[in-house]
């Protein structure tokens, strides 16, 4: 096992391309390579690994850390394949009962995923006080029944985030019932409040063990395949690292974090922690905020696959301007997008010798970029500039509805199809185009730290609010070092407090956020 | 006279009497959004609540006060409490049995019919889960006609009506009865015990025999808000114009929401929200208050509008309605105005909902007399 942090190797695994990138300690990059995904993730994996490592001529010993992003779970949803079947169990009757388990979901979605369900009393009030006793036997009557086709469990609480006590206390008698290796989820890790929404959370994270498993081992033998002896990490939707072992605890954690990794690229590769990142792909744009150099979580629910549910995910918004995006009607009357040419914007575009206008043919025509032929653009002037101009507006108001705070910050953008963007943008002091701007992603793998995170319902109960805190921060920093982040290194980068309306006694939701760069293993 | 009849709502016309199906649900909990006024709570839990009941109960019956005899028994009923608990301490689904079973024990006579206590936010879609549990019919109409934060803030009030017995019940089927000296003690001593029960309960108060409901009820707002959520689910061109022709919308500005200051105080959630005019709007500012539901909307320190009129941050292209705990920095909006009922206009109702209710030295003026309604 390596002693310190040497070479690293990002690794970004998209829907399109697997980007890969080299940097060293001092975060140089060495190498970069794009590569078209493969269905099977090994040899994807393989074959970018050795693009980067005949580029760097080194040997492979000196390779002491690999860090991947996949959008492996959240296909898996979208797909409804590799699923396990989960058994759910929720503590709150007789609260809840009203809205069973799955109440939202799509039934095919259902169907893939449910091996059972069952309510059971128990769960705790916002003050922590135990709503009713656990029912520790219906729980096991219920696993006995379902026991057979489960191959995973749920188990979701009312307020757990405030009392966690009764899903340890099923958690434990899963273990009694159906063994000590079938996997368990428990909502209180994985969601904040809102029942039902961090239920949906808990099921999906179980449902996606198995998908977490391939992963893992297919990242592994990719690595001994190159006889790479590393320490590896996932990245997860807040632009942060998790171990394998916790990528099998938390799969759920790894959908959302495409956009997270390239914002953190952004936020590395331009130098700045306080900007609004605009991601230009070929179909849409991702724009979303950095604050103190990660992205700004949603607090709206997020939808993954038609399952709702409320873990961390970036603040996105997503608008159809992308390289590839479809210009269409005319001057007058000018549509842009959604719909888009894709990967074959080298054959259908104008500028290369195709009959589709893009927005990349209107950046030609407008002097913003240099690519192709740039007079075929010919007798499309006027449709083009309305375009660009329709186009532009939609990045304005994006940008405008992202940001945070009145004054102008910097904008940051990055990928592919980056250069249609305006060279100004009101409300935004300078825009920022780095260089490797294509491989933000893989970079973003590549620098990302280690956070650990707290969202709970505190009681002052005679504290005072400092108090209570400090409290909080001294958690997520644990969370973060246990995680693997540099004990030394680790800060709070985000602390939010929400208060409770009508409830006599003053208790406050607090959100913290800790985070620090890898530490010496 | 509350609402225009020429436009209320008229649904299937097979069914005698109208019944509310899953999609009247859905656009109801829309409608919900639009007429709290900010408050009230997100309608969501609310409408799963009731869309389970439904699936497995049919269809509730929707019916006119005037179908009922002059005896028969309304109980006007809701959750008190904090929308914000709620949304982990889900109801059980069976309070409107127990409320039901409570009512019928201590005043010795049958329930004919439940309606909601206020029409707005997550009350104005609970009832009708609780009705379809329970096997009854729910009365078109309400007690606020929008969202309120206190249980005096209801029109019977005005009239001297009680508000008790109210039965207040929580998830383990607790049951509270109160019998207070007056409406305002009821709030306080309602208050309390809701918290001790955890944050949120639910609660059955100014029972009422149909002859004594129809000076005070607020009739039709049931389907008003239905056809409310339906118009903006079907306009075809801007939702805002349809919104218009249904119900009087009177918007006071168009802007972006840029500045967010919520927080606690008194067991209420209180704050502003600013919001910077954008399109034929921008260089202006207006600042919305509130505590739970919107209050006033202020520009270069004169009201715009305020209590009783329902002020409510309407998205700028759903034009659906935004909670309070769901406003945020950068939200395109359109700050609307819509005009209170008649019953809240009133010397005496203005005394209970006015501005100066709500700690506001502010003379009330209707919205139609300020502004002017869309296009």
């Amino acid at each position: 096992m390596p002693g310190s942090v040497d070479l690293r190797i990002g690794i970004d695994v998209g829907g399109t391309n697997t980007d890969a990138v080299v940097l060293d300690s001092a975060n140089r990059l060495l190498a970069k390579h794009k590569t078209p995904t493969t269905p099977d993730l090994t040899s994807g994996i393989t074959s970018a690994l050795e693009a980067v490592l005949g580029q760097i001529d080194q040997p492979v010993e000196r390779i002491t850390h690999v860090m991947l992003g996949t959008t492996h779970a959240t296909n898996a949803i979208l797909e409804r394949r590799d699923l396990l079947k989960v058994a759910v169990v929720r503590i709150g009757a007789p609260a809840t009962v009203s809205i069973p388990p799955f109440s939202d979901w799509p039934d095919d979605l259902r169907q893939v995923v449910s091996a059972g369900e069952v309510v059971v009393p128990g769960g705790s009030e916002v003050t922590g006080v135990p709503l009713v006793p656990f029912g520790r036997d219906e729980v096991a009557r219920f696993l006995e029944k379902v026991g057979d086709s489960a191959e995973a469990v749920a188990i979701s609480g009312v307020f757990s985030p405030v009392s966690g006590d009764h899903e340890q206390e099923a958690e434990q008698v899963v273990r009694e019932v159906l063994g000590p290796d079938i996997p368990v989820s428990l909502s209180q890790g994985i969601g904040a409040l809102g029942l039902l929404e961090r239920e949906n959370a808990c099921i999906l994270n179980a449902a996606l063990v198995g998908v977490a498993h391939k992963v893992v081992h297919g990242l592994t033998a990719a690595l001994t395949q190159n006889g790479i002896d590393a320490v590896a990490f996932l990245t997860q939707n807040d632009g942060t690292l998790m171990g394998l072992d916790y990528v099998l605890r938390f799969p759920v954690l790894t959908i959302g974090s495409g956009p997270a990794n390239s914002m953190r690229g952004a936020c590395y590769l331009a130098d700045v922690s306080d900007a609004v990142v605009v991601d230009v792909g070929g179909t849409s744009s991702d724009v979303g905020m950095l604050l103190n150099g990660f992205p700004r979580e949603s607090s709206t629910p997020t939808d993954i696959g038609g399952v709702r549910t409320n873990f961390r995910m970036p603040d996105l918004v997503a608008i159809a301007v992308g390289g590839g995006t479809r210009v269409t009607g005319s001057a007058e009357d000018v549509r842009v997008g959604p719909e888009s040419v894709g990967y074959r914007l080298r054959e259908e575009a104008l500028v290369f010798g195709g009959t589709t206008p893009t927005l990349s043919d209107a950046a030609v025509a407008a002097g913003r970029a240099s690519m192709g032929d740039a007079t075929a653009v010919a007798g499309h002037e006027e449709l083009l500039a309305a375009a660009l101009r329709r186009a532009d507006e939609l990045v304005f108001v994006a940008t405008d509805q992202i940001k945070t705070a009145r004054g102008p910050v910097p904008l940051v953008v990055v990928g592919g199809g980056s250069v249609i963007l305006p060279p100004e943008v009101p409300g935004v002091a300078q825009i920022v185009r780095p260089e490797n701007y294509d491989v933000a992603n893989a970079i973003g793998a590549a620098i990302a730290s280690v956070s650990g995170q707290v969202d709970k319902v505190f009681k002052l109960a005679g504290r005072d609010r400092q108090e209570v805190l400090d409290l909080a921060c001294a958690a997520a920093k644990d969370e973060a070092i246990s995680a693997g982040a540099d004990p030394a290194a680790v800060e709070i980068v985000e602390v939010e407090e929400v208060p409770m309306a009508y409830l006599t006694e003053p208790v406050v939701r607090i959100r913290v956020k800790a985070a620090g760069p890898l530490g010496r293993m | 006279m509350e609402w225009r009849r020429a436009r209320t709502y008229v649904p299937d016309m097979t069914n005698d009497p109208p019944k509310l199906d899953e999609q009247d649900l859905v656009d109801l909990s829309v409608g919900c959004t639009v007429l709290a006024g900010g408050g009230g709570g997100d309608p969501r839990i609310g409408l799963l609540m009731a869309l389970n009941a439904v699936r497995r109960t049919g269809p509730v019956p929707l019916i006119d006060l005037d179908s009922l005899a002059a005896d028969d028994l309304i109980v006007p009923a809701g959750m008190i409490g904090a929308p914000t608990v709620m949304v982990e301490k889900i109801p059980n689904g069976n309070e409107g049995d127990v409320i039901r079973a409570a009512f019928e024990a201590r005043l010795n006579r049958p329930v004919a019919a439940l309606m909601p206590l206020e029409m707005g936010g997550i009350n104005g879609v609970l009832p009708v889960a609780w009705a379809a549990h329970a096997g009854l019919p729910l009365v078109d109409g309400d007690l606020m006609g929008r969202a309120f934060p206190e249980l005096q803030m209801c029109t019977p009030h005005l009239y001297d009506i009680p508000s008790w017995p109210c039965v207040v019940v929580d998830e383990r089927s607790q049951v509270i009865t109160f019998e207070p000296r007056d409406n305002v003690w009821l709030e306080r001593l309602a208050r309390n015990a809701v918290s001790t029960l955890g944050g949120c309960a639910c609660a059955g108060l100014y029972p009422m025999d149909a002859r004594t409901a129809a000076t005070p009820l607020l009739r039709g707002t049931v389907s008003r808000a239905v056809q409310i959520g339906r118009t903006i689910r079907t306009a075809t061109d801007d939702p805002f114009r349809a919104l218009d022709a249904q119900v009087d919308l009177y918007p006071l500005l168009t802007g972006k929401v840029v500045d967010v200051d919520r927080r606690t105080a008194g067991g209420f959630v209180r704050g502003s929200a600013v919001v910077e005019g954008i399109e034929h709007d921008a260089g202006r500012l207006v600042r919305i208050e509130f505590q739970n539901e919107n209050l006033v909307a202020m520009e270069d320190g004169e009201a715009l509008a305020t209590v009783p009129d329902i002020i409510t941050l309407l998205d700028r292209h759903s034009a659906r309605g935004i909670v309070t705990e769901h406003i945020r920095y950068g939200q395109r909006v359109v700050v609307g105005v819509f005009r209170a009922p008649d019953q809240w206009r009133s010397e005496r109702g203005l005394s209970v909902v006015g501005p100066r209710a709500f700690g506001y030295d502010l003379d009330y003026v209707p919205v139609e007399d300020r502004h002017a309604r869309v296009g």
